[in-house]
């Protein structure tokens, strides 16, 4: 209960005033320090001048921003139809994984398999043994593009991973809620359905939320098959201009997105184990 | 035929033998409670009795179907008992409303207007009304009970089970538990309730059924269990849980 | 001729020798002394390597490589070749070679970053085409329709944009591998290389394709030039450039050049 004399701060207020003014001031000094530190010393390096012109480069910046970000919609596109697949085929894969009935065993094994094998092989290798792999035996255009056969490497590798989030969302659902669910009568399915996933998918929203963020760069794997999306555009102003520029153009653009959703999902765990708590 | 006939039923997990040939008879309309020490076999007894747990040996009998045949289905089963339990489980992503309305709307093939109202009716009997459309963790203890209870009883069962329904309750919550317990058993409900209340046990049970060990070691009304306990152990419980 | 007159005309002679064996032009120049590092492609592919083996000698860069090497004074051992990939080299920054031989186009932009040396190649670029595409003729017309491939870090991506204008975007890879790997797949029709290492894929590398025409090197700007790469201000360029005019003039870059790009001859012109 707080002590109000008149309009004075109570002793322990006043002390908590000086220590934030304190801190801040400390913080604030040190931070410029830091900011003054590099802005002049960092100059002063032999070989700052070189590394400015290399990949600090405004000339080449401003002429190779906009097609950047241009190239940055086929990531965006790529993005938006691989991301759906993926919460789909991912949460079939965590269900065939945990099928009890002894009628569904290959389902298991099959499940097990699955993530065995994407979450074990690196994304790139994945990328070019079905982006090039699959075309390869002869399929007809369109059906032989890179933008669908890359895509796909990408929801199978990522769906393994979103499986086994699924997965652990799934078993940290406290099993008398099952038991509760079974007792009105719902069918093994509907309790699925209605009682566990609902929860299950709740409490892994913020682990998936990784999950996307890491799949935002790893579009970028397809540039190797073909798509010329932002990582290849700077690759193809990197050796036109003979500068790394265009390599800091696409991290900004990157950072851009990305940021906000890498904040957002380190607000949504926070809030998770908030509620925990 | 009893309402509910348990014979000689026997429930192992691995090398423990929880429930050690157990007999008992429920009849239509009557409370049977389960008294016993932790780890007795009181809570296993009952989610055998509803078909969570599969049984080893031994019959189980609704009136008079042998409900515990390997391989039945057990979900018409269970539409018919319903179990409340100790710590609530209500689904926390839905209203109480929509917990209690969620099993029948899947499986009774009633509309929705129809549906509704009965669950609204339910609600209204047993004082919760006011609170249908709130969440669990909107609610306190006593209230989510009851909405449990309510939940249970919008399938119609025709056995009610109760597994320590009141142990996880702050001790002012527990009176407007058991009223609803009192108020169903007016209702001419079948109950089976695993128990510490023994005040309330005593008071309002048809039978006594004292448990250890897995092995029924007396049955009898409460007047017999309380007061002129036969058997050794049940006297020994007893002065330790009436203290 | 006295005795000492003798032993002192030896001794200069000698003297000149070493010093002749230093490399006059190059000593004291090269990355390690007395040795001339020179870098390749790994793998490096024919007709500019033969078997990936560039000390053999065998091969177009890797003769040429021998012969400016030994117009500069070094000895068949004193050559040292490294590998790189195509990218590495056309980065800022201190090199682990003295000179990349990769077929190089020199560029203005590039040349800003890292020096080149006199052109020792002229290559005509050639359009190489699928098992698909066979039959498209050789006028730009033709090629507007087909789908096209590049690799991303070479002049054939700007080479296409401009002079090609396909009706859809090509698609761009990391190395030729890749875009072989393309055709073989069907995902593009048609892809530029200079012309022999455009009739080597196809006689080679990727079945049932075919060089279906070449662009006329009268294309002024557009001809693309190969040259050896080295580290920005490398005061060896002084003495490659003698040597590679030198090798020029007295005709044995033509021979080389005869010896292992005879192929060139029979592609059409592209109208």
């Amino acid at each position: 209960m707080k002590n109000h004399k008149a309009a004075g701060l109570t002793r322990r207020e006043q002390y908590e005033q000086k220590q934030r003014r304190r801190s801040i001031l400390v913080a604030a000094l040190s931070t410029i320090f830091v900011v003054v530190a590099i802005v002049i010393f960092v100059p002063m390096t032999p070989g700052w001048e070189k590394v400015q012109k290399s990949f600090f480069n405004g000339v080449v910046l401003s002429k190779t921003f906009p097609k950047l970000l241009n190239a940055f919609t086929v990531n965006v596109m790529i993005f938006a139809w691989s991301a759906p697949a993926i919460a789909v085929l991912g949460l079939m894969i965590a269900l065939a994984r945990d099928a009890k009935s002894p009628a569904l065993f290959p389902l298991r094994i099959f499940g097990a398999a699955f993530t065995d094998i994407f979450r074990g092989v690196p994304v790139i290798l994945t990328v070019y043994l079905i982006g090039f792999g699959i075309p390869g035996l002869g399929l007809p255009r369109p059906w032989n593009s890179p933008f669908i056969w890359g895509s796909l490497a990408l929801i199978l590798t990522y769906s393994a991973y979103v499986a086994e989030i699924f997965r652990a969302g799934i078993d940290s659902v406290h099993p008398s809620q099952r038991s509760a669910a079974l007792s009105l009568g719902l069918s093994e399915r509907q309790v699925m359905r209605d009682v566990i996933l609902p929860q299950a998918i709740r409490n892994v929203v913020p682990s998936q939320m990784n999950m996307l963020i890491a799949l935002q760069k790893d579009v970028s794997l397809l540039s190797f098959i073909g798509p010329v999306e932002i990582f290849r555009q700077a690759g193809v102003y990197k050796s036109l201009f003979a500068n790394f520029t265009p390599y800091v153009g696409a991290a900004i653009i990157f950072l851009i997105v990305t940021i906000p959703a890498t904040r957002y999902a380190d607000y949504l765990m926070a809030r998770q184990m908030r509620e925990r708590r | 035929m009893s309402k509910l006939e348990l014979h000689n039923v026997v429930k192992r997990f691995g090398d423990n033998t929880v429930c050690d040939g157990i007999n008992l008879n429920v009849d239509q309309g009557q409370m049977v409670c389960l008294i016993g020490a932790s780890g007795a076999g009181k809570s296993t007894l009952l989610r055998c009795i509803n078909l969570l747990e599969p049984i080893e040996d031994g019959e189980i009998f609704l009136d008079g179907e042998d409900i515990s045949l390997p391989g039945l289905n057990p979900q018409s089963v269970r539409s018919k008992i319903g179990m409340v339990f100790q710590s609530f489980n209500l689904f926390p992503h839905m209203t109480a409303f929509e917990n209690a309305i969620l099993a029948p709307k899947r499986i009774k093939n009633l509309s929705k207007i129809q549906l509704t109202s009965e669950v609204e009716m339910l609600f209204e009997r047993f004082d919760l009304a006011e609170r249908m459309h709130n969440y669990p963790d909107q609610l306190s203890g006593g209230q989510q009970q009851r909405v449990a209870i309510v939940r249970a009883l919008a399938m119609k069962p025709e056995v009610m089970l109760f597994d320590e329904i009141t142990s996880a309750l702050d001790p002012q919550l527990v009176g407007e538990v058991l009223d609803v317990l009192l108020q169903l058993k007016d209702q001419g409900m079948t109950m089976v309730l695993a128990t510490h209340e023994m005040q309330f046990a005593r008071q309002a049970a048809d039978k006594i059924c004292f448990l250890k060990d897995g092995k029924v070691v007396e049955e009898g009304s409460p007047k017999q269990i309380f007061i002129h306990p036969k058997r050794v152990e049940t006297k020994a419980f007893l002065s330790r849980a009436l203290k | 001729m006295s005795k000492k007159m003798i032993v002192s005309a030896v001794a200069l002679a000698l003297l000149a020798t070493n010093a002749f064996a230093d490399g006059h032009c190059a000593s004291g120049k090269t990355l390690e002394k007395g040795k001339f590092t020179i870098a390749t492609g790994n793998p490096a592919y024919f007709p500019w390597v033969l078997d990936d083996a560039p000390e053999s000698g065998q091969g177009f860069e890797a003769a040429v490589a021998y012969a400016v090497a030994e117009e500069m004074g070094f000895s068949k051992q004193d050559v040292v070749w490294v590998r790189s990939s195509f990218d590495e080299a056309i980065q800022p920054g201190v090199k682990n070679f003295d000179v990349n031989m990769q077929q190089y186009s020199i560029t203005a932009e590039r040349d800003q970053v890292v020096d080149f040396s006199v052109p020792y190649y002229t290559a005509p670029m050639a359009v190489l085409v699928g098992s698909g595409a066979t039959d498209t003729s050789a006028t730009i017309e033709a090629l507007k329709s087909l789908k096209w491939g590049a690799v991303g870090s070479t002049t054939a991506v700007q080479k296409i944009a401009s002079t090609v204008v396909p009706n859809n975007a090509p698609l761009l890879y990391g190395d030729n591998a890749d875009v072989n790997a393309a055709i073989t797949a069907n995902q593009i029709d048609a892809a530029m290389f200079d012309l022999p290492t455009a009739l080597f894929l196809s006689a080679v590398m990727i079945e049932g394709s075919k060089v279906i025409g070449q662009f006329p090197s009268s294309e002024s700007d557009d001809a693309d030039q190969f040259g050896m790469l080295m580290e920005e201000g490398n005061p060896l360029k002084v003495c490659v450039d003698k040597a590679l005019n030198a090798i020029s003039e007295n005709g044995i870059l033509a021979s080389i050049e005869a010896q292992w790009l005879q192929d060139t001859t029979g592609v059409p012109l592209i109208k």
